[in-house]
């Protein structure tokens, strides 16, 4: 509970202030083109690792387990260029069906 | 508001609440998928683990920014600390500078103004405002961001609710909607080399960390990958 409300809070906190340090700090003007660039690659790079964490990730252990084989349906999915709203259900329904029949 | 903000740019004869419109009506579709992906937020705060409902509305209305608040509650779930969920949820917010510094001098108003409507940017709406060559429609910008914001926090609502009653998430395959989410986010973003050879390295970086840190961490620890923007060229 406590622990919840620290993250919102924190979480609200931070993104406001990033959010509108852009028009209050710089005005009209870009970032250095080197800091740039290493901001543009932060989203791909914690992306994956929130793909990897959410995916075997339990606690400090990895462990393969139905979610393994909803993220692989997901993956099929967006192959298949299906819209991210789909490639989620066909994860959910992927991993319930592995679960109840117990492959995973 | 107007009065006290001597910019000799503003004065169009069309009313304000009519330059937005534009924006918002083209937000409207994307608005049902925003709205969606609010309700899965909703559900998943309230599932074993989660932040809970209150907490998640007020987060939706607060923060706007779906990956980073998914995020966060991701790494809540799996026993992080608070301080982890924050860093890693500000790292993947890290983009709205670049993006609100894009923005900035095409949204309405004056100093005072412009950082409250810059709340309003999040991929979506900013794609929306998007003229080509860095020219940007605030106006557009701020009525597609207001329907999303509505979409987001009304979702997440109805999300909280209808969680409640779904029941054990597991048994729906509701946990593998997290890295399925995580992954269809990711994959727009490889469009160069660079961030190919960066999603791998924290990919890599939080599989070797994950036995050895508390939960969290390896997320954060991955985030250093994205220096290899330094490295190169």
């Amino acid at each position: 509970m406590t622990d919840a409300w620290l993250i919102v809070i924190g979480v609200g906190i931070g993104t406001v202030a990033i959010k509108a340090s852009g028009p209050v700090l710089l005005g009209g003007r870009a970032l250095p083109p080197r800091i740039g660039s290493v901001v543009a690659l932060l989203a791909p790079a914690l992306l994956a690792a929130l793909v990897v964490s959410a995916s075997v990730g339990s606690g400090s252990q990895l462990v393969a387990d139905a979610r393994l084989v909803g993220v692989g349906a997901a993956a099929v999915a967006l192959a298949l260029r299906a819209p991210i709203l789909v490639v989620v259900l066909v994860a959910a329904v992927a991993a319930a069906v592995a679960r109840f029949v117990g492959i995973a | 508001m107007g009065d006290h903000s001597a910019h000799p740019m503003s004065d169009s004869p069309t009313p304000p609440g009519l330059r937005l419109y534009p924006g918002a009506v083209t937000a409207l579709p994307l608005a049902l998928v925003v709205g969606m992906f609010g309700v899965s937020f909703g559900v998943l705060s309230v599932s074993s683990g989660g932040i809970g409902a209150v907490q998640a509305v007020v987060m939706s209305a607060s923060t706007f920014a779906g990956s980073a608040q998914f995020a966060a509650a991701a790494i809540a779930a799996t026993g992080g600390q608070p301080i982890t969920a924050i860093a890693a949820a500000l790292l993947l917010n890290a983009r709205y500078l670049p993006i609100g510094i894009s923005v900035a001098r095409f949204l309405p108003g004056g100093s005072l103004r412009r950082p409250v409507l810059a709340q309003l940017v999040v991929d979506e709406s900013w794609a929306l405002a998007s003229k080509g060559g860095g020219e940007f429609d605030g106006h557009r910008l701020v009525g597609a961001g207001i329907v999303l914001w509505l979409a987001w926090v009304a979702g997440t609502v109805v999300g909280v609710i209808g969680g409640e009653a779904l029941g054990d998430p597991a048994r729906l395959g509701l946990d593998a909607a997290f890295p399925a989410l995580f992954l269809g986010l990711l994959v727009p973003q490889l469009r160069s080399r660079p961030a190919v050879a960066a999603a791998l390295l924290g990919a890599a970086i939080t599989v070797a960390l994950t036995p050895l840190t508390p939960p969290g961490v390896p997320i954060i620890a991955a985030s250093a990958a994205a220096l290899i923007a330094l490295a190169r060229r």
